[in-house]
């Protein structure tokens, strides 16, 4: 049997066991909340999980997946992981994971092919492994994404500073004009806009 | 290994030995029989009323409902009358609603995608198992009450046809007590198994549960297996409650009377002092018992303090001159 | 080199898992709002004015601070029944953990608001009940140090006061008030965050958080015409703190510079415009929006009793308040009875349809939905749904007007009619069981980013469901905080959904007498297909 029907034959037992280590980096008392994968709008973390490690397992098995589609696929997770409290290693550790959750799952038979599948099972770990590293690209543009929300913030705060000090007043005509499309209506921004003091 | 249930376990068994052996052994019957029910109950009245006085002491100063519907404003919009009453009626049905048929815990549905569609479901077996609880243990009591009235009256009498109704083995089972002992067993499970409630989860929480199926565990052996002699407790009860109180001399009275007995005075004297309030305090909380009116009627807040803010006078002396150069009217010219 | 997997995975799998009471708040960076400045302390001459931070070992509490402590969780025992009532009853059923968005994004098992209010309880059990006194950690009760104050601030800078575990508990139990009364205690050690006293010091003196003066507001107003005219032709002409005039209008301070608020704001004017309302703004009342309310019950009043102290002033007959979230819960829960009675005003009656409202008749508050839903039912308004064809909407009903109101159908009333496509979002997380936004009660602050787009992911999550189930696109909404962190979340999670207030629709919908034909919506972008012209040749 080739590798690619043995993952087929234990897809649901992989993909599960690959899902229980995602919800076991999580706190013991949030375990049941996030495996009730019933109620998927009380329990975005655990839906999300479940439905992007199923597309991209399904992904991986196709030929000639493009990194297009697995990225798709990856990234409503990884996003999720981003603003999660762990470190970067932390947040993506359960892609590695994979490797073993595959090599565990198919043990028996993986000796008793001998070393037939020894080549195909290789192919698949650099696949994943190329995954990792999709996942490392959505990882780094969520935190940038982030940042950019922050920075956004501070720049549109010191502009509010210096209309309070007044500066931007000092320039009679001019002032008014760039009042209204740098400060107060678009801050200055494209449509990213940020928190701002509201309500 | 937990403190928290160990602790609360290990409680109860040592308060049913207590009584066993203080009756069994010690001959201590009147202190167990007589002397702690009697405390128990005044303990309980007493601190049940403070308790529900010192909430009352408090006062309400903000009319602060949990809205769950819609409110009244124009007439043609339809108000939720129950969920968001603007009425005492209103307040009324939804307090009974949520007193005797627990509607807040009713409200636990989940929705999930199944085949692209929104589907919903009843996560209900929490509130199933709180209705079975509070009922089986009202039943319960209910029955009770024929050890402690004399005629009996026919109430009970039809509670007890209803209770056995399924009319098995002999004496006959009584659903209550079984639904008890099931129901109670199912919430402390719920405490043990589930992580997220075994983290929250007291002494406090498991003591009453431990407590209360050493109740219904001694209740269900008098009754099925030991068969106590019915005539001396009725005799033991009659004189609690005519004020005539006597140990029954001619019979014997089974050491497990005495530990059911005790259990239940010990479940008496920690009811005001704990948790269990929560029978009191669902009246009053001011989440649920008030109308959301407060547009429409002027709620008091008796200690409503008088503070200076910052008035019309104090910000145009602040910004005068720039509000005159914007052409902003002002009380007085500079 | 090996790293135990366990550790990469940052799995937890200790047993027992400590208790609770053991586990210490995390101070980490991004993980705590900013300290209050010295200078907003002092404004408000409130107490232990100083240069600290949540990093701190030492957070230079005053000498006797239990004491203060204490003192102060008696004085507050004894004026609210709710938190009497609240410390005692909870039977920890847990039928709230799974309710609260901060536990649904995190897993942190404290943000349970059961647990939440532990912390408090706690306390409460140490000093004020036997049980407490006696048993000890057995009956939940622990010493209050100066960690138990650390964690109260990581924690009670972690609720939005939202409500939406209240709405679950079968005693009714608020999070909302326990959390505040927490704030409160914190605030008399002089612990108290920089985003929620900044603004709550600039609307003392100024009038709004943002501490825009009176010129600027104006300002800012007529630019907002200036805009108007371009896309209407017509000139609008709003009045500022004008005596006589038969309405005051307030609203959030958000609308007035913050996008997307922004162009609800134009919204109103355009629908006053519309109808020829009697009405003007103020400068001084110039906030609907009330960081009080996330202070303490007294910095509430004092900001709140602006809006009829003006009022009053102005000589009004009654007020409309605009889209906002907790600005309504004040209006609604407190208003009346904190800063009333409002015995100068007349009880509201439209000027357009003649309704009275009898749900505002001692208040005197109208909210702007109920006011235009009414004219929308009497066809008092010239609309046209069409020019919103291009978008998809979804109504966001914000925490304050669904839990602490019910204002669930004006809005959706008025959303029907002024577009075509509307699709709710699923039913457990919309009306009173809607999501919290992640990050209302002033946590709408930069430095815990991550910690809102956490809380703010099954509110996202639901709106990701109905854009790619009907391709919605437009976010509606009636909260200025809201209109201030959705867009981010929306960019976040959900990129291709926009937010927009209410009015905004409705401006885009209304027709003026007069008007020329529209090419431009509020935002100065091009109508799509507006009428055909000038757009073809874009291809």
């Amino acid at each position: 049997m080739s590798l690619v029907k043995l993952l087929e034959k234990y897809r649901s037992r992989i993909i599960d066991e690959w899902f229980q280590i995602i919800i076991a980096t999580y706190p013991p008392e949030a375990k049941k909340l996030f495996s009730n994968l019933k109620d998927s709008f009380n329990n975005p973390v655990g839906s999300t999980a479940i439905k992007s490690m199923t597309e991209v397992f399904d992904l991986l098995l196709k030929d000639g997946d493009s990194p297009d589609t697995l990225k798709k696929s990856l990234d409503p997770l990884v996003r999720i992981r981003a603003v999660q409290e762990f470190t970067p290693s932390q947040a993506l550790h359960f892609i590695v994971e994979l490797k073993r959750v595959v090599r565990d799952s198919l043990e028996r038979e993986l000796k008793e092919a001998g070393g037939s599948l020894q080549e195909e099972v290789g192919a698949f770990e650099s696949q994943i492994d190329t995954l990792l590293l999709i996942g490392f690209d959505i990882y780094m543009g969520c935190r940038e994404q982030i940042y950019s929300y922050k920075a956004n913030h501070v720049k549109e705060r010191t502009l509010n500073l210096l209309k309070k000090a007044n500066v931007l007043c000092e320039v009679p005509d001019v002032g008014t004009e760039i009042i209204p499309h740098n400060v107060y209506k678009n801050g200055g921004f494209d449509n990213t806009k940020t928190s701002n003091k509201g309500d | 290994m937990n403190v928290q249930y160990m602790s609360a376990l290990i409680a109860v068994v040592v308060l049913g030995f207590l009584a066993y052996i203080g009756t069994e052994f010690l001959g201590l019957n009147s202190l167990f029989g007589i002397f702690i029910p009697y405390l128990a109950v005044c303990f309980f009245l007493v601190g049940a009323i403070l308790k529900v006085m010192k909430w009352a002491k408090s006062p309400v100063p903000f009319r602060i409902p949990t809205t769950c519907g819609q409110q009244k404003s124009l007439d043609w919009i339809e108000q939720n009358k129950i969920d968001n009453p603007s009425t005492t009626p209103g307040v009324i049905a939804r307090m009974f609603f949520e007193v005797l048929l627990f509607r807040s815990l009713f409200r636990n549905t989940k929705a999930g995608i199944k085949e692209g569609k929104i589907t919903y479901e009843w996560e209900i077996f929490l509130w199933v198992g709180a209705l079975a609880f509070h009922y089986s243990f009202l039943t319960v009591l209910v029955r009770h009450m024929r050890f402690f009235l004399e005629p009996v009256p026919g109430l009970i009498g039809i509670v007890e046809t209803l209770d056995g109704f399924f009319q098995v083995g002999t004496p006959g089972v009584l659903l209550s007590g079984v639904v008890l002992l099931g129901a109670v067993l199912f919430l402390l499970s719920r405490r043990l198994l589930i992580p997220q409630v075994r983290y929250i989860s007291l002494m406090a929480d498991y003591f009453p549960l431990f407590l209360i199926i050493g109740i219904a565990g001694t209740g269900i052996y008098m009754r099925y297996f030991a068969r106590v002699d019915v005539v001396a407790i009725k005799q033991l009860a009659m004189s609690l409650v005519t004020l005539h109180p006597a140990i029954p001399q001619n019979v014997t009275v089974s050491g497990i009377l005495y530990v059911h007995l005790f259990l239940v005075s010990v479940l008496f004297a920690y009811f005001p002092l704990s948790k269990l309030m929560h029978m009191g305090g669902v009246f009053l909380s001011p989440t649920r018992n008030l109308a959301n009116n407060s547009r429409m009627e002027r709620h008091i807040n008796p200690w409503n303090p008088d503070l200076k803010f910052h008035t019309y006078e104090a910000y145009e002396n602040d910004f005068r001159e720039k509000m005159i150069e914007a052409g902003l009217p002002v009380e007085k010219e500079a | 080199m090996t790293i135990p997997r366990e550790e990469m995975l940052k799995i937890d799998n200790t047993p027992p898992r400590k208790s609770w009471m053991e586990v210490p708040p995390d101070f980490s960076k991004g993980k705590f709002c900013y300290p209050s400045q010295i200078k907003a302390l002092e404004y408000l001459k409130m107490p232990n004015p100083r240069e600290w931070s949540p990093t701190d070992e030492d957070w230079k509490l005053p000498p006797n601070w239990q004491e203060i402590i204490h003192k102060g969780f008696k004085e507050r025992l004894d004026k609210y029944r709710s938190l009497k009532v609240f410390m005692d009853v909870c039977v920890r059923c847990g039928a709230c953990a799974d309710k609260c968005h901060f536990f649904i994004g995190t897993g942190d098992p404290k943000n349970m608001p059961v647990l939440r209010a532990e912390l408090l309880r706690s306390i409460y059990r140490n000093d004020f009940t036997l049980a407490g006194k006696i048993l000890g950690k057995l009956a939940g009760a622990r010493k209050l140090t100066t960690d138990v104050i650390k964690e109260w601030f990581s924690y009670f800078y972690q609720c939005t006061e939202c409500r939406r575990c209240s709405v679950f508990c079968p005693y009714g139990i608020d999070t909302a008030e326990i959390t505040m009364m927490a704030r409160e205690l914190l605030h008399l050690l002089g612990i108290s965050i920089h985003w929620i006293m900044d603004p709550v010091s600039n609307c003392t003196r100024t009038g709004n958080h943002l501490g825009i003066q009176p010129q600027n507001f104006k300002e800012i107003i007529e630019f907002f015409c200036d805009d108007i005219e371009e896309i209407t032709g017509k000139r609008i002409e709003p009045s500022f703190n004008r005596k006589g005039a038969e309405i005051l209008f307030v609203t959030p301070s958000g609308d007035a510079f913050a996008d997307p608020g922004t162009y609800s704001f134009m919204g109103y004017l355009m629908l006053f415009e519309a109808i020829g309302l009697d009405y003007t703004l103020s400068t001084y009342a110039s906030e609907g929006g009330n960081f009080g309310l996330f202070t303490s019950s007294d910095m509430m009043k004092k900001l709140n009793a602006k809006m009829y102290h003006e009022a009053k002033r102005l000589g009004v007959k009654y007020i409309i308040g605009g889209e906002c979230g907790h600005m309504w819960r004040v209006i609604n829960q407190y208003m009346d009875t904190m800063n009333g009675p409002a015995d100068f005003l007349e009880v509201p009656k439209s000027p357009i349809t003649g309704t009275v409202f009898e749900n505002a008749k001692s208040t005197k508050m109208v909210h702007i939905a109920e006011f235009t839903a009414d004219l929308i039912k009497h066809n008092k308004l010239k609309l046209d749904p069409s020019r919103n064809d291009h978008l998809k909407v979804t109504f966001h009903d914000s925490c304050n007007p669904s839990r602490a109101m019910g204002l669930l159908e004006e809005p959706r009333y008025v959303i029907k009619n002024v577009c075509n496509h509307f699709y709710d979002m699923p039913a457990n997380t919309i009306r009173e069981n809607t999501f919290c936004c992640g990050s209302g009660s002033g946590l709408n602050t930069e430095e815990i980013m991550e910690l809102r787009l956490r809380g703010g992911l099954p509110r996202a999550n639901a709106v990701k469901h109905v854009h790619e189930t009907f391709g919605v696109n437009m976010l509606a909404c009636v909260c200025a905080i809201d209109r201030a962190v959705l867009p981010p979340l929306m960019n976040y999670w959900v990129p291709g959904v926009s937010v927009t207030g209410l009015h905004e629709l409705v401006g885009n919908a209304l027709i003026l007498d007069g008007e020329i034909e529209r090419t431009l919506n509020l935002r100065m972008e091009d109508l799509p297909g507006a009428e055909g012209e000038g757009n073809d040749d874009d291809e």
